[in-house]
């Protein structure tokens, strides 16, 4: 490794967390406008705390995440069983489905999504934020699960199935704890995707169900207060803490 | 020294890319699934609940929207804001108005240049980290992964705080000397440009990495002992051996560049359109729903067009390879 490309590593790293760097340093900071450092202060995350609208927004935003995660997770991990284990009429579509939707852009599937749920008359709200986030979870929980479990022996499930085990016996006691590190490692995706989004829930959620990256969006736009610094610095937090979770977890079982 | 092949699961634990499994590794997972487990004829009742899980799921909220968006963009508009059942192409010769021409050409003209410099700062970037001391490469990989994960509305706001002009960037200018006042950085082109290589250089680094790290460093020893020089050794066999993290990092940086409508908002001002801020409008403002399900169309009909594109590429090398091979 020469000085040169070590030097390369390290400016593009400072490209990448300089910006979250500078931000959560300020979020500290007691003085009101500019970059100037006035002193340490936490006046910005105690009036985070006491407004009621963000810690609405903020456990808006996490029950959302969580629900979909879940059911993306249901669904997700028993399509990827299902695509593995069998073969059917149809089964190119879906696949192909699914890479549609794994790849079309944000904003082709929330304007997709928008017009279905308009025409089919569904309040926009909780329910359709809850569905759109889980489905643009879906195919990230399937692709994880099917590429782990197209990663192991298939005899293993004739083996069970030779001992005597029923399919559902041979999935459930077989395939679904070879499966478990990608189905968490989907789950917490699935969650981070969620937490995210800001192009989705911008269309499908209606004005009663406000989440938190719509509140920031809003903030940004109106010009920028210590508070969002506050804010910004939390959600990035939060992302620390999950991406440490996750690692974690798959050291531990993969 | 660096082991050349062998066991590359084991001295990479697959730990910081819980995504790299989803949005990384597609074109090899997604597209073309790699086995085909033995067919089982019994029918059973698991086997249809997953199937019709699966696809009432997919068809409820993938198919149906798009197909809706689809008949959308042929209908007329109403006085009422929604649609009227006038059958035609009306929207699609709107779209040739040569003001919808230039934010479609300045949206892709952007995103490609947004690709190209994410390829140009990400492929030396994510070749060197596989040359790096095996002990540390998951540390730095995870480095790379967290920004991947982080909200990127929140990664936008943290470059506008230094782009602003009384940010860093504009201090250090003055302190430095190069400047005497504040340069305005914010709400121009090359603001909402920097914004979307910050957002998306991780998006291309993963798959790239992921792809130089399957290389085997045997075909390039094997290409030096046989007198090809740097350059040659690069452009005809580690080029072509990590095309598939190329074309894979290129779609995920390309795509998303045409749709986040909030970078152009909060760096760019309302000046540089997108075709996603443009299609935000259409729905959410206007609410002239068929021209803007025109524009998705032509969104997603573009997005095919460049899959198929890499899809040919990628075929056409397998297919120069094997010629060679003969």
């Amino acid at each position: 490794m020469t000085k040169l490309k070590s030097t390369y590593l390290v400016l593009i790293f400072g490209f990448l967390y300089l910006p979250m760097a500078v931000l959560v340093l300020y979020s500290f900071n007691s003085s009101k406008y500019g970059i100037r450092w006035e002193s340490y202060t936490l006046d910005w995350y105690r009036s985070l705390a006491n407004d009621e609208t963000l810690v609405g927004a903020a456990f808006n935003t996490l029950l959302v995440a969580t629900l979909a995660a879940s059911l993306a997770c249901v669904v997700g991990t028993l399509g990827a069983v299902g695509i593995f284990r069998y073969r059917f009429k149809g089964r190119t579509v879906l696949q192909g489905l699914l890479s549609v939707t794994l790849m079309s852009p944000d904003i082709v599937m929330a304007v997709s999504l928008l017009v279905m749920f308009i025409a089919l008359h569904v309040k926009l709200g909780f329910f359709t934020l809850l569905l759109s986030h889980a489905t643009f979870c879906l195919p990230f929980v399937t692709m994880t699960v099917l590429s782990r479990l197209e990663g192991f022996d298939p005899h293993l499930i004739e083996a069970a199935q030779d001992l005597g085990a029923g399919e559902w016996q041979a999935i459930r006691q077989v395939v679904l704890p070879l499966a478990m590190p990608a189905i968490l490692a989907g789950w917490l995706l699935s969650f981070t995707l969620s937490l995210d989004d800001v192009v989705v829930s911008f269309f499908v959620t209606g004005p009663e169900f406000e989440v938190l990256p719509l509140k920031i969006y809003s903030m940004v736009r109106l010009g920028v207060k210590p508070e969002v610094n506050a804010l910004a610095s939390l959600l990035f937090a939060v992302s620390l803490l999950l991406v440490s979770v996750a690692q974690c977890l798959l050291q531990r079982k993969g | 020294m660096r082991q050349v092949k062998g066991n590359s699961e084991n001295d990479f634990p697959s730990s910081p890319l819980c995504k790299r499994g989803g949005r990384g590794d597609f074109p090899s997972t997604g597209i073309v699934p790699a086995i085909n487990p033995p067919p089982r004829k019994s029918p059973n009742f698991f086997k249809t609940f997953v199937i019709l899980l699966l696809s009432f799921w997919l068809a409820l909220f993938v198919l149906v929207p798009n197909l809706l968006v689809l008949t959308a963009s042929l209908l007329g508009r109403d006085e009422n804001g929604f649609i009227n059942w006038s059958f035609g192409f009306d929207n699609y010769l709107r779209l040739f108005d040569p003001i919808y021409l230039r934010v479609f050409g300045h949206s892709l003209g952007l995103a490609l240049l947004t690709t190209l410099i994410c390829l140009g700062l990400g492929y030396p970037f994510a070749y060197f980290l596989a040359q790096f001391r095996a002990s540390l490469r998951p540390v730095l990989l995870t480095l790379v992964v967290v920004p991947f994960w982080t909200n990127s509305l929140v990664r936008t706001y943290a470059i506008r705080s230094l782009l602003a002009a009384k940010g860093l960037v504009n201090n250090a200018l003055i302190a430095s000397g190069l400047i005497d006042e504040p340069v305005r950085l914010l709400y121009t082109r090359s603001a909402v440009l920097i914004g979307m290589v910050y957002i998306l250089l991780p998006f291309m680094i993963l798959p790239l990495y992921s792809a130089i790290e399957k290389l085997d460093r045997r075909l390039v020893e094997a290409a030096a002992d046989l007198g090809a020089g740097r350059l040659r050794r690069f452009w005809h066999v580690i080029l072509p051996l990590t095309l598939p993290g190329v074309i894979a990092g290129s779609v995920l940086v390309f795509m998303p560049a045409l749709g986040l409508f909030f970078i152009a908002d909060v760096l760019g001002g309302s000046r540089n359109l997108l075709v996603g801020n443009f299609l935000k409008d259409q729905f959410l403002d206007a609410r002239d729903w068929p021209f803007g399900a025109a524009a998705s169309i032509v969104l997603i009909g573009l997005l095919f067009l460049f899959l198929s594109a890499y899809a040919y590429s990628l075929k056409r090398f397998a297919a120069k390879d094997d010629r060679q091979a003969q």
